[in-house]
């Protein structure tokens, strides 16, 4: 399985700074957490139809009527940084 | 009176042997006796509940009738309640107060349950243990030293030591059964879609259901009543008709066939936990139901599919958490992408962590076929397997983990192993079907209860019902007590 598994990309995707301890730490554990997966290599599923979603549920669709949801503020309060109805995010660029 | 089930209670709550609130403030008072060493909750809701219980009190004075009136209920802190934390038991949402009630929350309100509190959990549902939530562990009542099972170890832990009336739980790969087993007392998981998912917080949305813990199946089968049903906030929430579960506890078992799944009684097993359930299974067939062999042979592949789905939708679901809309945020944040990237990785914990790399992995480009559809794939044989099983037969009955609870610290260290000891109750699931598991022994060997799992089709949560309520008529281990 070596090789597969760029922990430093995947950090970055996952948008997680991982220490170097961690990195290496975790790196092992997912190793042998996917070779194990591996395992299901050993099942032949050309044929078979994959699963997303267990019961028949499509679209689910609504009457388009007004109701009443919560306030902006009740959503702002629990946000770290916000100012005049808006979040406030460090700078972008 | 703690050690009242939920229906007692509404009995003597009835009949005016004791009050709501006297009834509230004797499950504070043991609260206040056992919390020290047990652990359960993460926070308690002392101010509100006997706001509730005084309200329950006026209408029972009134005559009123509701299906919880006064009854305390603790909830898994993954359940949102209007203008109270909801920590997921992570420091990322240790602050989060949340703006609305869940659908299961309104509803249980609405039947007039005291809410007491929040219960320890692992860091968002991600553990088997309680030992990975970021506050602190909770310990087994019937042996502190051991853990109560994951991730609904805290609703466990409470039920078991009458901290609670009753509890509610989630399930996606165990969470409710699994500690229920572990600690003693009755955990049902839905069908997926039966209950509203509004307002949980996502871990892995295909297999998340919230479920009750409770102290006897009658009372499960009350609280089905109360939170089950089509909930137009949660689309995925299915629309067919909710049955009336306490009608279940009357019915008779007698000609019901239940499946043996041989792959369940293979390598592995605690002899221990074996001979208890091969003794419940006698004892469902001196009730007239009728043993078959039926077989589930993509068993094995069952731990790996459920890590690679759980985990690929739990990178998306956790990557709301950046730091910008609640919760914590990180001091270090120079720019936008730093402060995403430390908010995560200081608000997160090891497991979670874990799980979000997985899930990450198996979606990236050039593994997402090899891993994330061949999982979605095996998902399909596992939920085949469940179809054909349940031509032959009504209920499946099998051990819901190989072993008792093991001792905190035991299995931290190595991951696989602590997934592996969900081998027996990811597949439901999978699969999305209804399981419940009912204590039905103490080992011989260390003490500890087991518990047998019951599965059956979707949507015949009646048939668990019907079975576990006999089996409790039959048997009296879901009436012993921890040693606390």
């Amino acid at each position: 399985m070596s090789g597969k598994f760029n922990i430093d990309n995947i950090a970055q995707l996952a948008r997680l700074k991982l220490t170097d301890a961690e990195k290496e730490r975790l790196g092992g554990h997912l190793e042998q957490i996917i070779e194990y997966i591996d395992q299901l290599n050993r099942l032949d599923t050309e044929d078979v139809e994959p699963t997303s979603h267990v019961l028949p549920i499509h679209n689910v669709f609504r009457e388009d009527e007004v109701s009443q949801s919560g306030a902006t503020p009740d959503y702002l309060t629990g946000s770290p940084s916000h100012q005049k109805g808006h979040y406030e995010v460090p700078k972008i660029i | 009176m703690h050690r009242k089930t939920i229906l007692q209670a509404k009995e003597d709550l009835k009949q005016k042997k004791y009050s709501a609130v006297e009834l509230t403030e004797a499950v504070y008072q043991r609260i206040d006796d056992v919390e020290s060493k047990v652990q359960a909750y993460i926070h308690l809701t002392k101010k509100q509940a006997l706001e509730q219980a005084r309200e329950a009190d006026r209408r029972l004075s009134a005559a009123e009738e509701a299906p919880l009136l006064g009854i305390p209920i603790a909830l898994k802190d993954l359940i949102c309640m209007q203008e109270t934390r909801t920590t997921c038991a992570s420091q990322i949402l240790d602050q989060f107060i949340s703006p609305y009630d869940a659908t299961v929350v309104k509803r249980l309100k609405g039947a007039g349950a005291v809410i007491v509190g929040k219960t320890n959990m692992d860091e968002f549902a991600m553990g088997s243990s309680t030992e990975s939530a970021w506050h602190h562990p909770s310990m087994n009542p019937w042996n502190l030293e051991r853990v109560p099972g994951g991730s609904s170890g805290g609703s466990a832990a409470a039920v078991a030591a009458n901290e609670c009336i009753g509890a509610l739980g989630s399930d996606t790969g165990g969470s409710i059964r699994q500690p229920a087993n572990f600690s003693g007392v009755t955990g049902l998981k839905p069908t997926y879609g039966r209950v509203s998912r509004f307002g949980l917080i996502a871990f892995a949305s295909s297999l998340d259901q919230i479920g009750p813990m409770t102290k006897t199946v009658a009372d499960s089968a009350l609280l089905m009543n109360v939170i089950s049903g089509k909930d137009p906030l949660d689309s995925t929430s299915a629309d067919v008709e909710r049955p009336d579960f306490m009608k279940s506890l009357e019915r008779s078992v007698s000609g019901l066939k239940m499946g043996i799944p041989k792959e369940y009684f293979t390598s592995g097993i605690d002899p221990e936990v074996e001979r208890s359930v091969q003794e419940a299974i006698k004892t469902l067939e001196s009730l007239g139901m009728e043993k078959v062999e039926v077989s589930l042979p993509h068993l094995e592949y069952a731990v790996a599919t459920y890590y690679v789905i759980a985990c690929a939708e739990a990178s998306t679901n956790l990557s709301r958490y950046d730091g910008v809309k609640y919760g914590y945020r990180s001091e270090k944040n120079d720019n936008l992408l730093d402060m995403y990237m430390n908010t995560r990785e200081e608000g997160f914990g090891e497991e979670v962590k874990r799980r979000i790399m997985l899930g990450t992995f198996v979606l990236s480009s050039g593994y997402y076929d090899a891993y994330y559809l061949k999982g979605q794939k095996v998902r399909t044989l596992i939920k085949q397997d469940f179809e054909n099983a349940f031509q032959e037969s009504d209920v499946i009955v099998a051990p819901n983990a190989p072993i008792t609870a093991f001792k905190l610290k035991e299995r931290v260290n190595d991951p696989l192993k602590m997934y592996l000891s969900d081998i027996y109750t990811i597949s439901a699931n999978l699969a999305g079907i209804p399981g419940m598991s009912v204590p039905c022994g103490i080992s011989k060997s260390d003490g500890m209860p087991i518990g047998v799992q019951l599965m059956s089709k979707h949507f015949d949560e009646e048939s668990l019902i019907a079975v576990g309520h006999r089996f409790q008529q039959a048997t009296d281990h879901h009436l012993r007590q921890p040693p606390l």
